[in-house]
């Protein structure tokens, strides 16, 4: 029975730092040219979604101080007895962020996915 | 003190008891270093989001935001939607790569991802003096709303929520502490939601009387003054848009997901959560134009959550209101106070400290390390809170955020989004935004009066000190390209690979 006892592996917790050498798999895995187009694309993809976000925020939220410069008569507009500022910034305003945030976070879960599928249907990256 | 100080009193106490109880029901889970740090990353999303609401709306959000709106009107509603708007920014360019960075504080990262000590360094200072600039507020605004709701001496309240803090986050460490959190994040929300609605039932009950003096700019969300006006508008919006990502205490939580997809999760309930918050300071603000035209007068508009209560309901009502809107602020103080603290407190021990403690075990050192330096981070800033009560407390928020923005914001986007950022890029940029925007600000604390287009580039620097601090880095980037990271490459591809093909996570 004791002949057949496993070898010893030694346990140990991930390393604090990504620098330095340490794992062959990530380093062929880089160099894997067709790795390489993947990720590629992945990060210009996810950089894409990122920026789309902003520039909506930007066009919407970024522009309405100019706006209200432009035409200081905007003010006094009123949208069920209140101020139309005060509806858009102290409450309507809340729930865009969240619509946004809420479909972004979809777009770049369902990108991982099929990174994943494609990476994982073509070749092993563990491998 | 008088019969008007028990709801007060009550509610203080009431509120450090509950913290203190729940911190050390916490401890009987800490028992590693991971645990003190990161909470092991075992926190689940919802969990995560409400530690994080609770430490993010500090006594600015609770007590400073309704009394800006009343004196200041539409223009100030910037400030609760910046600070929203920050956390879709942080979502989207930052929130699961850093968790997937696998670091577990702001220095850590930077090194990591530039493998300098020298840029580590300039992170872990940047951090420390960001961390104080913004817990020195927070005592000394305890100081003031104990002063206004017991009659208590002012040092009373930078000694008590120092106290409780310390003997917080030296018993447990994080996972203590994120249940705190999250019960001050609920806490404050009933404190301001119960109150809002009890005084709008009265207001309806009035018969809806209007507010006073309309058509005087409080229905302009910009600032007057022509394009000046409109240049602090932008620049206000700028520093705290991006600004969110780089305070030290919203980044060290994100260590405590899972992994990067519940990073992301996390964020997004974070900003329902503040969204929820932030409904209530204009409810506030705006029954205030009706019954607290005397508070404006006075000058005491930061106090109208404290007092609005008592002016709109007589007797026994009216106290109860007041004791519970006690009770909100004080956990608002406690909550950003201990956050700030656990940030601070980490990276003083992993760069200070932890050279301090002899090698008695692992765990044993790392913790003693760790209260140590918890002990340095709250003693320095309450000394200075007791000393000097001059530093107004929104300058030392706004001056937060407009040097977050300025050094660690341009460092997490390029370092996460660009491969050929160098160290030599990396700090030169946080010189160049850090002196910009912090030399901006301490002028102004110094009193320095500038008026005109000189005033408003002082006041507030972001628009300036922010472009000047990405394009420093990347042109000092591009002149050292040849000294990019060999790994920069490498560390990417983990950034932005999901966990489950175990590219270069773990190992």
């Amino acid at each position: 029975m004791s002949d057949h006892r496993p070898q010893r592996v030694r346990v140990t917790g991930p390393p604090r730092y990504a620098s330095g050498p340490r794992s062959r798999i990530g380093d062929v895995h880089d160099q894997t040219p067709l790795g390489d187009v993947f990720l590629r694309s992945l990060l210009k993809e996810q950089l894409a979604l990122a920026i789309r976000v902003l520039v909506l925020v930007g066009l919407t939220l970024g522009l309405l101080p100019l706006v209200f410069h432009l035409w200081p008569g905007l003010a006094d507009l009123e949208v069920a007895g209140l101020p139309v500022a005060w509806v858009v910034l102290g409450g309507l305003v809340y729930p865009f962020l969240l619509l946004m945030g809420w479909r972004y976070v979809r777009s770049v879960e369902r990108n991982e996915r099929d990174f994943t599928d494609l990476v994982a249907g073509s070749e092993r990256p563990t491998e | 003190m008088t019969g008007d100080a028990v709801p007060g009193l009550v509610a203080v106490v009431a509120v450090t008891v509950a913290t203190l109880a729940i911190g050390t029901w916490g401890l009987r889970f800490s028992r590693t270093t991971s645990d003190f740090f990161v909470a092991s990353r075992t926190v689940n999303p919802r969990l995560n989001a409400s530690a994080i609401g609770g430490e993010y709306l500090s006594a600015a959000s609770f007590l400073g935001i309704a009394g800006l709106l009343l004196v200041g009107g539409a223009q100030m509603l910037w400030y609760p939607v910046g600070w929203t708007a920050g956390y879709l920014v942080l979502l989207v360019l930052v929130a699961a790569p850093l968790r997937r960075s696998g670091a577990y504080t702001l220095p850590d990262f930077a090194e990591a991802r530039l493998g300098s000590p020298t840029v580590r360094a300039a992170c872990s200072v940047l951090v420390v003096g960001v961390g104080w600039l913004y817990l020195l507020p927070q005592f000394q605004g305890a100081g003031l709303t104990l002063e206004s709701a017991i009659g208590a001496p002012r040092w009373v309240g930078p000694l008590i929520v120092g106290s409780v803090v310390l003997v917080n986050v030296m018993s447990g460490g994080m996972r203590s502490i994120t249940f705190v959190q999250a019960f001050q994040y609920w806490l404050k929300l009933t404190a301001l939601l119960v109150p809002a609605m009890v005084l709008l039932a009265v207001w309806a009950g009035d018969g809806r009387p209007g507010g006073s003096g309309s058509g005087d700019g409080w229905s302009v969300p910009v600032e007057g003054g022509g394009a000046i006006g409109l240049y602090g508008t932008y620049s206000l919006m700028i520093a705290l848009f991006l600004g969110t990502m780089g305070l030290p205490h919203v980044v060290v939580r994100f260590y405590t997901n899972p992994d990067g997809r519940a990073a992301r999760r996390t964020t997004l309930v974070v900003l329902a959560l503040l969204g929820l918050f932030y409904l209530w300071p204009p409810v506030f603000a705006a029954l205030g134009r009706v019954y607290g035209g005397d508070l404006v007068a006075d000058g005491h508009a930061d106090v109208l959550v404290l007092e609005l209560p008592r002016l709109m309901v007589d007797g026994i009502g009216g106290e109860l209101l007041t004791g519970l809107v006690t009770a909100g602020a004080f956990a608002a103080f406690l909550s950003t106070a201990s956050g700030l603290a656990i940030a601070v407190s980490g990276v003083l021990t992993q760069d200070v400290t932890s050279r301090f403690v002899g090698e008695r075990g692992p765990t044993a050192s790392v913790a003693a390390a760790f209260r140590l330096a918890a002990a340095l981070a709250v003693t320095v800033p309450v000394l200075v809170a007791l000393l000097d009560t001059n530093v107004g407390v929104a300058q030392s928020v706004g001056l937060a955020f407009a040097v977050a923005a300025s050094t660690f914001c341009p460092l997490l986007m390029l370092g996460i989004w660009w491969r050929g950022l160098t160290s030599a890029g990396a700090l030169a940029g946080l010189a160049a935004g850090g002196l910009g925007a912090g030399g901006a600000a301490v002028l102004n604390v110094v009193g320095v009066e500038a008026s005109g287009w000189l005033g408003a580039l002082l006041v507030q620097p972001a628009a300036w000190s922010v472009p000047i601090a990405f394009a420093t880095m990347i042109l000092v980037s591009l002149a050292t390209a040849s000294q990019t990271p060999a790994h920069a490459r490498r560390f990417l591809v983990r950034l932005h690979t999901p966990e489950v093909l175990e590219v270069g996570h773990g190992g």
